[in-house]
């Protein structure tokens, strides 16, 4: 392998051929400030335009300075990232960026994790010398998701993401020069496009110009009604990056403390989602093994592989993109939605609160989870089964306005029915952990024997798509796995092809999955971040007492009481969907 | 934005060129030039059909047809008016020019007459500079072109004569 020789501010390093000067630099701890670049290593997600100008450097004996994200180191060369000439050039690039680009820090949702403004701060801009035209575009906003182009940099981030990492193929720039802008195809709102509300546009934006729709004024509205009984949810990825919005390391579990925030924002009942996600296998893996079982015994018209259908955006995807493939997914409604509903008829009959009077929240690492409970199928007379969906961001958005001191608080359990869960339910957070507690059940299950081991290590990790095979009892059960709606292209373009040979497919539409998904702490492109996420709920599950979703004793009881058995015509009823052609 | 159908025999057309150029993504350029030929502009729906045929996402091939000033969404009239701005063509009065052809014909750059003959653009450089200012109708080529001759170019077309017996 080619090695290359070069100095970087007079320090010698040596890298391989291809590596460009902003990696070399960063492996010497220089960090060469950039604002278009990201890379998130290990999923295959870069961004690298080299549009910005802000990682310029000199390179002695080369007329004009090089962008460091996009030039190659080469043998010999001198780097020089802090000359007063690459000062100089950075500043003037910052602010003529910043003269098209509105004034309003203080008000902006992004204010104090803007990548902007932190790059004004780092250069020390302290006056905008240009005085020039400003960018005015309308605002669109959909049901998950809003665009304020004016706060466009044109760092290109969210057009790659979504059309090479999740070929949703909504956002390009169009137009030349300054009126040139990100956009759906002839300029129309998002929410005409084909965007599937993943957020992962949202997730990567520098600045304000992409943001969640704030639902938290409507939370604390609920709130404060005296003739409302609000309760809560919370998804299982916000335990593991909730702590982030106070400062905490990536990673740690804020379970707890979660909980304990929501009690003191004044929720009636604080409940977990991990309780639905448990509820989610008992009938996505009684489809599974039905789906199975006919398809052994020779049914021609059963269709496999079975596809999870957990995701929003996921659903949104292939409703657009696949619609003659929309008997392929599981009809098993997503966490979130079987919570509502059975929040809505279970428990509201067990607190005598008519359904009118019961509101129910729900935190998400999500942005699609707005969009998902606004969907017509999951009312009863105009009523949503999930109220309001508010993402991680907007939850410690709620308890720093609520003078809750976090990092403070103690930690406390979630209420009961709705709040038991088993480590299954915990590990849907992350690629992969949907099927791992999928497996976990329907092993037992079919197989009427306790499985030997718990850790399914040969489905976990970040490649974007895993695939694996789990021998049950004999019967060899092939597994698929894909995380990011490009991945999810390929093997349904697989199974499309009649080349996929899988029983079982999981499907995410974020990379990581929810831990990464577009609501939760901005990882500023950090994929260590998402790393850490995941493997703190995987602690979370070995914490965990029980740890399948059908030894959850409380699933166990609302079967009892209240739906039968799995897939009966109540669990149809209530847990259950249908998908919808929408090209 | 009014919606159009596309005839069958125009979406067929579409999918020809695409396929000429092996419908390959890598072609887009190539592929709105030579659809442009043919149908005279680039509707929605036509962008449509060429992204699904190079499976492009529609805004992608969008963003390509507003980046080109060569690329049109709007019909262009049956003689379409070119002016050129260039610098030399501009420095000798191609503004003039082109004002007098809106005054005259009612459109603003880019649209095309109510009766649909006429359609004005603005282009860079025809490589004529020696006969600037420089104007083109269809293939036909103006040159040193004042604004007192616009009437006559115009009538040209209008009537099939040179006599300036009409204005638009």
């Amino acid at each position: 392998m080619d090695t290359i020789n070069l100095t970087i501010d007079h320090k010698p390093v040596v890298v391989k051929k291809g590596t460009t000067i902003l990696e070399a630099a960063s492996g010497i701890g220089i960090d060469i400030p950039t604002l278009c670049h990201m890379k998130l290593e290990d999923l295959n997600i870069e961004n690298k335009p080299g549009g910005c100008r802000i990682c310029v450097v000199e390179v002695n004996g080369r007329r004009n300075l090089a962008p460091a994200c996009c030039t190659e180191a080469n043998d010999g060369m001198e780097v020089n990232t802090h000359s007063m000439r690459v000062i100089n050039a950075r500043r003037t690039v910052m602010e003529l960026i910043l003269s098209d680009h509105p004034f309003d820090c203080l008000v902006c949702a992004k204010s104090g994790n803007c990548d902007l403004q932190d790059m004004a701060h780092r250069l020390g801009i302290r006056e905008i010398h240009y005085k020039g035209e400003q960018s005015t575009y309308r605002e669109d906003t959909s049901p998950a998701i809003i665009r304020e182009v004016d706060k466009c940099i044109m760092c290109r981030r969210c057009e790659t993401m979504c059309n090479e990492v999740q070929t949703v193929g909504v956002l390009s720039a169009i137009n030349r020069g300054f009126q040139s802008v990100v956009s759906p195809a002839f300029e129309m709102n998002l929410d005409h496009s084909v965007c599937t509300y993943c957020g992962q546009c949202v997730a990567v934006c520098p600045t304000g110009a992409l943001t969640e729709v704030d639902e938290t004024g409507k939370v604390i509205r609920a709130l404060s009604d005296p003739t409302k009984t609000v309760i809560v949810q919370t998804a299982p990825a916000v335990r593991a990056a909730l702590g982030e919005e106070f400062g905490m390391e990536a990673g740690t579990l804020v379970t707890g403390k979660l909980v304990a925030a929501l009690k003191r924002l004044g929720f009636d009942y604080v409940f977990d989602t991990d309780f639905a996600a448990d509820l989610t296998i008992m009938e996505e893996g009684t489809e599974l093994l039905s789906r199975l079982q006919k398809h052994l015994d020779g049914d021609k018209d059963v269709k496999l592989p079975i596809l999870t259908s957990c995701c929003p955006a996921w659903v949104k995807f292939f409703e657009h993109q696949f619609p003659e493939m929309k008997d392929i997914p599981s009809t098993a409604r997503s966490p979130q939605q079987m919570f509502g509903a059975i929040a809505k008829t279970y428990l509201a009959d067990k607190l005598g609160v008519k359904r009118e009077d019961l509101v129910v929240v729900s935190i998400m690492p999500c942005v699609a989870k707005k969009y998902e409970c606004g969907r017509d199928e999951f009312k009863t007379n105009d009523n949503p089964d999930v109220d309001y969906a508010i993402t991680t961001r907007e939850l410690g958005a709620l308890i720093k306005l609520s003078s809750i001191d976090f990092k403070a608080l103690p930690n406390e359990d979630f209420d009961h029915p709705l709040g038991e869960s088993s480590g299954a339910g915990v590990i849907f957070g992350t690629t992969g952990g949907v099927i791992e507690a999928a497996v976990r059940t329907a092993y037992e299950v079919h197989t009427q024997k306790e499985l030997p081991r718990l850790d399914f290590d040969e489905l976990r990790g970040m490649e974007g798509i895993r695939e694996a095979t789990i021998d049950f009892n004999g019967l060899p059960i092939k597994i698929g796995i894909a995380h990011g709606l490009g991945n999810a292209r390929k093997l349904l373009e697989d199974i499309q092809a009649g080349k996929s040979e899988f029983h079982a497919i999981e499907i995410m539409s974020c990379p990581g999955g929810c831990i990464g998904g577009g609501g939760q702490p901005y990882h500023h492109g950090n994929a260590d971040v998402l790393k850490k996420r995941q493997m703190a709920l995987y602690t979370e599950d070995r914490n965990k007492v029980i740890r399948k979703s059908h030894e959850n004793p409380y699933i166990v009881k609302l079967y009892e009481e209240f739906l039968g058995k799995p897939m009966s015509e109540k669990a149809h009823h209530l847990l259950h969907t249908e998908y919808f052609d929408r090209t | 934005m009014p919606k159009i159908k596309l005839a069958e025999h125009t979406i067929e057309l579409i999918k020809t060129i695409c396929a000429e150029f092996g419908n390959k993504e890598s072609e887009l350029i190539n592929v709105l030039h030579k659809v442009q030929g043919e149908l005279g502009y680039l509707p929605a729906e036509v962008q449509e059909v060429i992204a699904k045929e190079l499976k492009a996402s529609v805004a992608k091939v969008y963003g390509v047809v507003t980046f080109y000033s060569f690329f049109t969404m709007i019909p262009q009239g049956e003689h379409p008016i070119s002016i050129c701005m260039g610098t030399a063509c501009y420095v000798r009065g191609a503004e003039q020019v082109l004002s007098e052809f809106k005054r005259q014909l009612k459109v603003e750059v880019g649209e095309s007459t109510e009766d649909g003959m006429f359609s004005i653009n603005c282009l860079r450089c025809v490589g004529a500079c020696g006969l600037a200012p420089v104007v083109t109708v269809g293939e036909k080529v103006y040159g040193r072109v004042a604004p007192t001759d616009v009437k006559k170019i115009i009538a040209e077309y209008r009537d099939g004569c040179t006599s300036d017996s009409k204005t638009a």
